[in-house]
């Protein structure tokens, strides 16, 4: 299989605190990779230097073989990748299908675009409902459905998801992780970071443990699941 | 219906905020109708002493607050985005007045309304348009941009220093004395019903309805203007959607410099003077309009120009008044009426939507 995106020696800051300490990672094309680690690990800085929201200190990020690090935000959009950040970032004074319009804001192909709002409607039910919203009233779980969906607008070949689990009600939980193995299903290459780690290894592939800003394990998902130190440190077992 | 169930329904009907909330409230609604009540006694009673001459400085004052408006939008729209008050913003309308004056007068030397007046006249709005709005777009660039992430005083006492620095390209520009200009628009009036109205206040209306309704169609229809809301709401989830923050945010300056550019044409052509404080002087009405309608508000802030214009127009022009020397006293009062009591504004804080 193809890597699509290498994250190779990352060091990221802020200000003098190191956050992210030489990292490297990779996601292959179709995978389903996930970081996890407790809080403060750098799992959301890691996604946010992918995004271009944050400059790395050093090291390279390569996607489809093509360097992106130093791009701004919107220019790495262009290149694939779309993310649902952590704590949702949902536009609350627009309703939920502007906020959905807004994912596809650099597409052009009209067709497409509806093609593709049917499909996250058909993935989320609940935000069909609630078109004419203003997405700041709708509930927590909601809003992280409408996050999720609206990273899925841009049509992206990678998708970075935050945390989509953060707040949820258990059935929410499921729902969600339901739908991420359906999004890969769909053709979509995902990253995913998570707290709950238990769930994440479930649906991933492959799985990288983050611990104060550097890869402390890696490896087939399955395998760190069943493992000792995995299990005491991250699944309370 | 049990008894917990009666209590509970009691509870929730009568909970209307801790009995500090609901004093306080009592008093802004009693401060709030004593005042409308004196307002509309005043205007009553100078409606029925002099009903021409009330109609005459209502539209003044209308054509007034267009004027401002189109000033206060440049104050909103920039506080909509990138939450600063830029002070700057009159001083820019002072230039955009200077422009004007030099490129019709000076440089295309028309000095009287015929044709060749009125093409320039409409070639002047366009320059001074790309002027102020080009000019706002290097403020941005070079003064506030780099503070982005500061602390919020750092941008605001940079616009204070942007402000010193057009005041003194106004002074070296128009000299430190009023200046007056031959006006190319036309100077005769009509007469409806008595009521004596000026040639220029029409196109003056002519000129500032459309353009409001543009830039209310630039940001509610186009794309430029969903990137603008979204980055007024969420920089970096911007970001995330694919959109250019920087260049949404230089494209919200150089709408807000177009305005003024505007306004700054039509006030010198409408008065024939210019003078290097007038950014300061008509600066602190538009921003006193942008506060009253809700600072962020577009709506708000057109609202609170009209509102201003209006009652200026009326305290200014009506023999029963407190008179023009009371002018500036009558806007600061408004000023520190709604800080007080409404500081979200009339419009801010409701469901409309801000920028
Ligand atoms: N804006 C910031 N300024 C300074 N330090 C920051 C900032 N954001 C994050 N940090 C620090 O960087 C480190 C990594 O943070 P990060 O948000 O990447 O962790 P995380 O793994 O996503 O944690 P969580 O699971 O709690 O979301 C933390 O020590 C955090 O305090
Ligand atoms: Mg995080």
């Amino acid at each position: 299989m193809s890597t699509l995106l290498e994250v190779t020696d990352l060091s990221v800051a802020y200000g003098k605190i190191m956050a992210v300490k030489g990292i490297s990672f990779n996601v292959d094309k179709g995978e389903i990779v996930t970081l996890i680690g407790s809080n403060g690990a750098g799992k959301s800085t890691t996604l946010r230097t992918i995004s271009g929201l944050l400059a790395p200190k050093s090291g390279t990020i390569t996607f489809k073989g093509e360097k992106i690090n130093g791009l701004q935000g919107h220019d790495v959009v262009k290149k694939g990748i779309t993310q649902s950040p952590e704590g949702r970032r949902i536009f609350p004074r627009m309703t939920v299908s502007e906020n959905l319009d807004l994912g596809a804001f650099l597409r052009n192909d009209k067709s497409e675009i509806a093609a593709d709002y049917d499909r996250v409607l058909e993935l989320f039910p609940r935000l069909r409902e609630r078109l004419t919203q203003k997405a700041g009233t709708m509930s927590g779980g909601e809003q992280q459905m409408l996050a999720v969906a609206r990273a899925m607008m841009g049509r992206p070949e990678l998708l970075l998801l935050d945390e989509p689990s953060m707040g949820l009600a258990p059935v929410l939980v499921e729902l969600i992780f339901d739908t991420i193995v359906k999004i890969r299903e769909q053709g979509t290459t995902i990253l995913l970071v998570e707290q709950n780690a238990l769930a994440a290894l479930d649906v991933a592939d492959r799985a990288y443990v983050l611990e104060s800003g550097s890869v402390k394990m890696s490896g087939n998902a399955t395998e760190l699941a069943s493992n000792d130190e995995v299990t005491k440190a991250y699944l309370g077992g | 219906m049990t008894q917990a169930a009666a209590v509970e329904k009691v509870a929730v009907r009568q909970y209307k905020g801790t009995p500090g909330q609901i004093r306080r409230r009592r008093i802004e609604l009693t401060a709030g109708l004593v005042l409308g009540a004196l307002v509309m006694v005043w205007i009553v009673a100078n409606l029925i002493n002099s009903p021409t001459q009330f109609a005459q400085v209502f539209i003044l004052g209308f054509r007034n607050g267009l004027l401002y408006a189109l000033i206060a939008l440049g104050y909103t729209l920039v506080y909509g985005i990138i939450e600063l008050i830029n002070f700057a913003h009159g001083d820019l309308f002072m230039l955009g007045t200077l422009f004007s004056s030099y490129f019709i007068t000076v440089w295309f030397g028309q000095e009287t309304s015929n044709l060749a007046g009125w093409l320039t006249f409409f070639a002047a709005l366009i320059a001074a348009m790309a002027f102020c709005g080009g000019l706002n777009i290097l403020i941005e660039r070079f003064a506030y941009r780099r503070l982005r992430r500061a602390p919020k005083i750092a941008p605001l006492i940079t616009a204070v220093g942007v402000s010193f620095i057009l005041q003194f390209i106004g002074i070296k520009w128009n000299g430190s004395t009023p200046r007056n200009w031959p006006k190319v628009l036309p100077q005769s009036e009509f007469t409806v019903l008595g009521v004596h109205i000026a040639w220029n206040t029409v196109i003056l209306l002519l000129v500032a309805a459309p353009l409001l309704l543009l830039l209310s169609w630039v940001v509610t229809k186009t794309r430029q203007g969903k990137a603008m809301r979204a980055t007024a709401q969420d920089q970096d989830a911007a970001r995330l959607m694919g959109i250019d923050v920087n260049r949404t945010i230089s494209f919200t300056f150089a709408i807000g410099g177009a305005l003024a550019g505007a306004a700054g044409l039509l006030y010198q052509q409408t008065t024939g003077t210019t003078n290097y404080n007038l950014g300061f002087q008509l600066g602190l009405i538009a921003f006193t309009s942008a506060v009253l309608g809700g600072i962020g508000n577009l709506n708000g802030a057109v609202l609170g120009a009209v509102l201003i214009g209006i009652i200026q127009g009326l305290n200014d022009g009506l023999p029963i008044g407190l008179g023009q020397k009371w002018s500036q006293t009558v806007v600061f009062t408004i000023l520190i009426l709604i800080m007080v009591f409404k500081p979200a504004g009339l419009l801010g804080k409701s469901t409309t939507e801000k920028v």
